[in-house]
């Protein structure tokens, strides 16, 4: 394995065993993740972005869902370690942040007491310790007026703000990896460009790597310098992105570019 | 929780009712205008005067002082039941509604059983074997109210365990006791509020009906269903032995449902 080498997902396949035919969405994934490297992972909607997503989070049903395959964590495989390995490499190394900011957060509780979670559950601090863990946090994804928002609800915050807030909660334990699941298709255009620009930087500052899922190709241009995309389960293409923008070899590849709306001066 | 500019009726009426009832009953617990359990034969069949507001009994007791302890009687036993039925039904709707399988089938199909039963009879059942009185009626309500309590919970713990913040404490690393009772559980309390006015209903009904039957509650103990019982013989006689109970009844009922009523539109 190689040295840098924090995530390799080996001819992963899903299967869905809950109804009596077995439905297979994701064929074949394979996937290398290196240390502060950002992977974009492009398709349209059911192409199993998501669930590849939520098999390397460790989140699917070990019942339910029959995967195949390996995926290696630092050299521990999620799909068959103990129970307790996989939460606690799930608590410490791994974050998720969702599409819908909306059902992301827990609309009962603080935002302070959510972005703790983690934190409760995995490490010894005192409560001060991890107030003020939070309150960095918080300021570290740009949120003005930490201590005010530590003691709000979600309801009370806007789509941005709440989105900003999920990226705390899963970086408090600084994770190895995020995975940004649409994390922008929920927010407009201004917000989406803060929200990546965040992602940039908490990817260069504390070298997290991140797997960007997303259908917006330019997004994905801007963040990511390799991308795969994926098409009714199969990965159809993978590489380079500016190599992918600029000579897509499968025409579905293609049809996604095209689909990029383009600003033309009229003449 | 905000209802906008209309106001909510049903919750001040209700309210009102309740608080008064309360308030009424609550009295009754320090101090009440006669001894509810001396006779006094020269007062037999007395009918409304300022010595006895609302008359007095076959025995000369006075009926204000029986009605005051009787409603705190019927309470009490009320509380108890929805207390009872609410503890286990949480227990076993969140069990259920998270865990989902092979487990949820069966306990929901014995959840089914017991709830087609009517619920006085199922009680009737569980008194035979218990033995009458009033510990006995508390549980055997209570046990007959598990059901419908279980049934909410499991729809709403249903609803949510699938919502991005259970997976996202999941990927935290809580686990499923956590899960079940400290993230999700707070966000079925408005329902459950609701089914919890309308379970003290149908469990004040239910009592009253039971110590009508003779089974409940046993004399010289008041309850407000066994001066009904009582007073039948005499309804022509001294029809106010009848009314006045009845009538703490109706209001004890009609109290809870608004505000049942109204805790539901709010939500």
């Amino acid at each position: 394995m190689e040295k840098n080498l924090i995530l390799q997902v080996k001819d992963l396949n899903i299967e869905f065993h809950d109804h009596l035919i077995p439905e297979t969405v994701v064929y074949d994934f394979d996937l290398d993740l290196r240390v502060g490297e950002i992977v974009g992972l492009v398709g349209e909607s059911g192409s199993g972005k998501s669930m590849s997503a939520l098999a390397i989070a460790g989140l699917l049903s070990r019942k339910d869902m029959k995967k195949r395959g390996q995926i290696l964590f630092d050299g521990v495989d999620i799909l068959t370690c103990e129970r307790n390995v996989l939460r606690k490499i799930q608590g410490n190394d791994i974050g998720i942040i969702f599409q819908e900011p909306m059902t992301s957060l827990n609309p009962l509780k603080k935002i302070g007491w959510q972005v703790e979670e983690a934190l409760r559950i995995h490490t010894e601090l005192s409560k001060e310790e991890r107030y003020y863990r939070v309150i960095e946090m918080l300021r570290d994804v740009e949120l003005e007026d930490a201590e005010r928002i530590y003691h709000q609800y979600p309801h009370e915050l806007s789509g941005g703000m709440r989105q900003r807030v999920m990226i705390a909660a899963a970086m408090i334990c600084n994770p190895k990896i995020l995975i940004a699941d649409e994390p922008t298709t929920a927010l407009d255009v201004t917000i989406q460009a803060q929200i990546v620009e965040l992602l940039k930087r908490l990817n260069r500052e504390k070298q997290t790597s991140i797997l960007f899922i997303s259908h917006d190709l330019s997004l994905v241009r801007q963040l990511c310098r390799r991308v795969m995309v994926m098409q009714g389960g199969y990965v159809v293409e993978t590489g380079d992105t500016e190599e992918i923008f600029n000579h897509p070899r499968e025409a579905y590849t293609q049809k996604l570019i095209a689909a990029i709306p383009k600003v033309v001066r009229k003449s | 929780m905000k209802s906008g500019k209309k106001k909510n009726y049903n919750f001040i009426v209700g309210g009102t009712i309740t608080g008064l009832m309360l308030i009424f009953i609550i009295i009754g617990f320090f101090y009440t205008p006669y001894d509810p359990n001396a006779m006094d034969p020269s007062a037999k069949f007395a009918g409304i005067s300022l010595k006895h507001l609302m008359g007095c009994d076959n025995f000369g007791r006075d009926i204000l002082s029986r009605v005051m302890k009787g409603a705190g009687t019927t309470l009490s036993v009320a509380a108890g039941t929805v207390f009872i039925g609410t503890f286990f039904g949480i227990i076993l709707g969140a069990v259920t509604g998270y865990f989902g399988g092979i487990l949820d089938e069966i306990l929901m199909r014995v959840n089914d059983a017991i709830f087609a039963f009517p619920s006085i009879l199922l009680a009737l059942v569980f008194i035979s074997l218990l033995g009458s009185g009033t510990y006995q009626v508390v549980i055997a309500l209570g046990i007959a109210f598990i059901p419908s309590f279980a049934r909410i919970v499991r729809s709403e713990f249903i609803k949510c365990k699938n919502m991005d913040y259970v997976k996202n404490a999941r990927l935290q690393g809580a686990g499923h006791l956590r899960i079940m009772f400290v993230h999700i559980l707070p966000n079925t309390f408005t329902v459950l509020l609701s089914a919890i006015m309308i379970g003290f209903n149908n469990a004040v009904l239910a009592e009253a009906g039971m110590s009508f039957l003779g089974i409940g509650v046993q004399p010289p103990q008041a309850s407000l269903g066994r001066m009904l019982s009582e007073a039948q013989t005499y309804l022509f006689r001294a029809p106010n032995y009848a009314i006045f109970p009845g009538l703490v009844i109706i209001l004890m009922v009609l109290g809870f449902s608004l505000l049942g009523d109204a805790l539901k539109r709010e939500e």
